[in-house]
């Protein structure tokens, strides 16, 4: 088996008394972006920290390349780090600020220009060399910190929060252009966000964090189509989520009650259940259609819209079931406004496929 | 507002007069003809000559200035080093009994500060027989005590605004600590330890108090011979001299402000 180019093997880390991380396992290969996902305060700051060794874990193992890093300094680790707050020196110029690394690798001079040049000509701030930091934008100073990051070729480029100091219209620009870097240079990225969108448009693989823990490692697709758990599911998207007693499992159909929405569901689900588990059923709002009263849907309910959301592209209906339980569904706005199909207190019936729904047991 | 220019106006006049008459006297009145320093008898600058020639007020300049240098310089050296650890090493033991300790010289009376001193290094010389009698050595080391407390403060204040990531920044990068601390804290810190140099000078040059206890024969710094010479009637070379301080101090703050705009604006 190939190995890794990280390895996290066991990862513990309390901070006095409070436990920032604790079972953590993780292994990234070479050429991955791989993101690491959660709520501010989940550890995923953490993680980073300890992979570029400015934290030391209270427990557990840090591989690179299959060597134990753990007990290293910063500055022999064979990576580079890009800083939330871009970290850029105040008092030198861009220039210096990219060629920095490289001086303390003692470098040639004429190999340091060459490289810083080039590196910069790739980051588009070849006319910014002379600057100094405080004269230059949010996304200049982003692009330098990025430069200054990867001029020194490290295989693995982590990245804490990148682009979360940067307004929505450049955040989505540069999600391309990083996304685009990486598979340019070869390398490997673990990106820290809390954006569960840009973890999904620029990731191969997520690592979800909950409260010190992982949650769930995957591909975008999977944690948003399968998400493992119920946190999973409600921080990855819009998510229905209702709780239901298992009636019978024949092949690959489970046959549920659900009290909250007084309906008999049925879900396919590979996994065998035992009759009576109490599980979670998880139905994304896009997945949710009205149909017809006479129409056979695998699952159906129906109710009155309550509530409807306008996003533009889409619009969300909270639809309130006679026993107060809230279902939401989503309708792409593909008529013009003026003729929104649906309307508030407008009665219908939703109904969704035994395939499109999930069946939680954590 | 307008109603109030006057007052305003007034205020700042007697604002500003009474801070810089007195000075104002002093430097008009070295320039005074007369030996009585309170009457005027016409314009001379022979005071300045006078106080060219004065032998014993010339070396007690030349080292003051001197004590100021080296107490400026163990100051700076010290109190950064005390800032450093205070602002960056936050999980140090005993950290609050530290920062209790370095900023007890601020509120410390000078008297205790020069008797203590003085009491410290008599015992001293008699367990190790260093330092052999009191002079500069014993004003400076004095001098740096106090001064130090200052430079701290200073020093401190600066490095607490400065993000620590930009530290961990070059520590990625393959920097050593040392390295970085030479490299990236140095530079981001040095206008306040140019400031804190400048403030432990001044304090170091100012100071009448502790080098009365911790000086020996020979060793009589600027502020001891103008007060041992006011006692016996004020002589009109120590208005020239104030007039040669007032000034050259006046240029080193106008550099020193000058240097410090500077680096603010790059």
């Amino acid at each position: 088996m190939e190995t890794p180019l990280i390895e996290v093997r066991g990862l513990r880390k309390n901070f006095d008394d409070v436990t920032a991380l604790s079972n953590i396992d993780l292994s990234i290969k070479e050429g991955e972006f791989f993101s690491l996902l959660g709520s501010s305060g989940c550890g995923k700051s953490t993680l980073l920290r300890i992979l570029a060794g400015f934290e030391q874990p209270t427990e557990g193992r840090v591989f690179i390349q299959g060597k134990d890093v753990t007990e290293l300094p910063p500055y022999e680790r064979p990576l580079n780090m890009m800083f939330q707050s871009y970290a850029l020196f105040p008092h030198l110029s861009v220039f210096n600020n990219v060629a920095y690394g490289l001086k303390r690798d003692r470098i040639a001079k004429a190999e340091i220009n060459e490289r810083v040049e080039e590196i910069c000509q790739l980051m588009q701030i070849s006319k910014l060399m002379n600057r100094k930091p405080h004269q230059l934008s949010g996304g200049q100073r982003q692009r330098v910190a990025l430069a200054r990051a990867l001029v020194k070729r490290a295989k693995i480029l982590l990245l804490d929060e990148p682009l979360g100091a940067l307004d929505k219209k450049l955040r989505e620009d540069m999600q391309f252009e990083l996304v685009n870097l990486q598979e340019m240079l070869k390398m490997t990225f673990v990106v820290v966000t809390h954006d569960q969108e840009e973890a999904m448009t620029m990731s191969s693989r997520v690592a979800l964090l909950n409260d010190g823990l992982i949650e769930q490692v995957d591909t975008p697709r999977r944690l948003y189509e399968y998400p493992a758990t119920r946190y999973a599911a409600s921080f990855v998207g819009l998510s229905n989520l209702f709780e239901a007693r298992v009636v019978s499992h024949d092949d690959d159909l489970v046959t549920l009650w659900c009290d909250a929405l007084d309906a008999e569901l049925s879900v396919r689900h590979a996994q065998p259940l035992v009759p009576d588990m109490v599980v979670t059923v998880l139905v994304r709002p896009e997945k949710v259609s009205i149909t017809a009263p006479d129409a056979q849907a695998d699952n159906s309910v129906v109710g009155v819209i309550e509530n409807i959301a306008y996003l533009g592209d889409v619009s969300i209906y909270y639809c309130n079931l006679p026993n107060g339980q809230s279902v939401k569904f989503t309708q792409a706005n593909v008529q013009p406004a003026a003729e929104l199909p649906l309307d508030w207190g407008q009665k219908v019936r939703l109904g969704w496929r035994a395939e499109n729904c999930n069946v939680l047991v954590a | 507002m307008k109603r109030f220019k006057g007052l305003r106006l007034a205020c700042l006049v007697l604002g500003l007069g009474f801070l810089y008459l007195p000075i104002l006297s002093v430097i008009v009145y070295s320039f005074n003809e007369s030996r009585l320093v309170t009457v005027w008898s016409g314009w001379s600058t022979k005071w300045y000559g006078a106080l060219l020639e004065n032998q014993q007020l010339l070396s007690a300049a030349w080292l003051s200035v001197k004590i100021g240098a080296l107490t400026a310089t163990l100051a700076v050296v010290l109190g950064t080093l005390a800032a450093y650890s205070l602002v960056r090493f936050k999980y140090l033991r005993g950290q609050a009994q530290f920062e209790l300790s370095t900023a007890a010289p601020l509120v410390m009376p000078e008297i205790i500060i020069g008797l203590a001193s003085l009491l410290l290094f008599v015992s001293m010389e008699k367990l190790f027989g260093w330092p052999a009698g009191r002079g500069q050595t014993t004003i400076v080391i004095a001098h740096t005590v106090f001064a130090m407390a200052y430079v701290t403060v200073v020093v401190r204040s600066r490095l607490a605004h400065v993000d620590s990531s930009i530290e961990e920044a070059a520590l990625d990068l393959g920097a050593r600590p040392v390295t970085v601390f030479f490299t990236v804290t140095l530079p981001t810190i040095a206008p306040a330890i140019i400031a804190g140099w400048l403030l432990a000078f001044t304090l170091s040059v100012d100071d009448l108090v502790v080098a009365s206890f911790t000086s020996g024969p020979g060793s009589t710094t600027l502020p001891m011979v103008v007060y041992s010479s006011v006692r016996l009637g004020v002589s009109p070379e120590i208005n020239a001299l104030a007039t040669v301080m007032i000034t050259l101090v006046s240029v080193f703050v106008l550099i020193a402000g000058l240097v410090l705009a500077r680096s603010r604006d790059k």
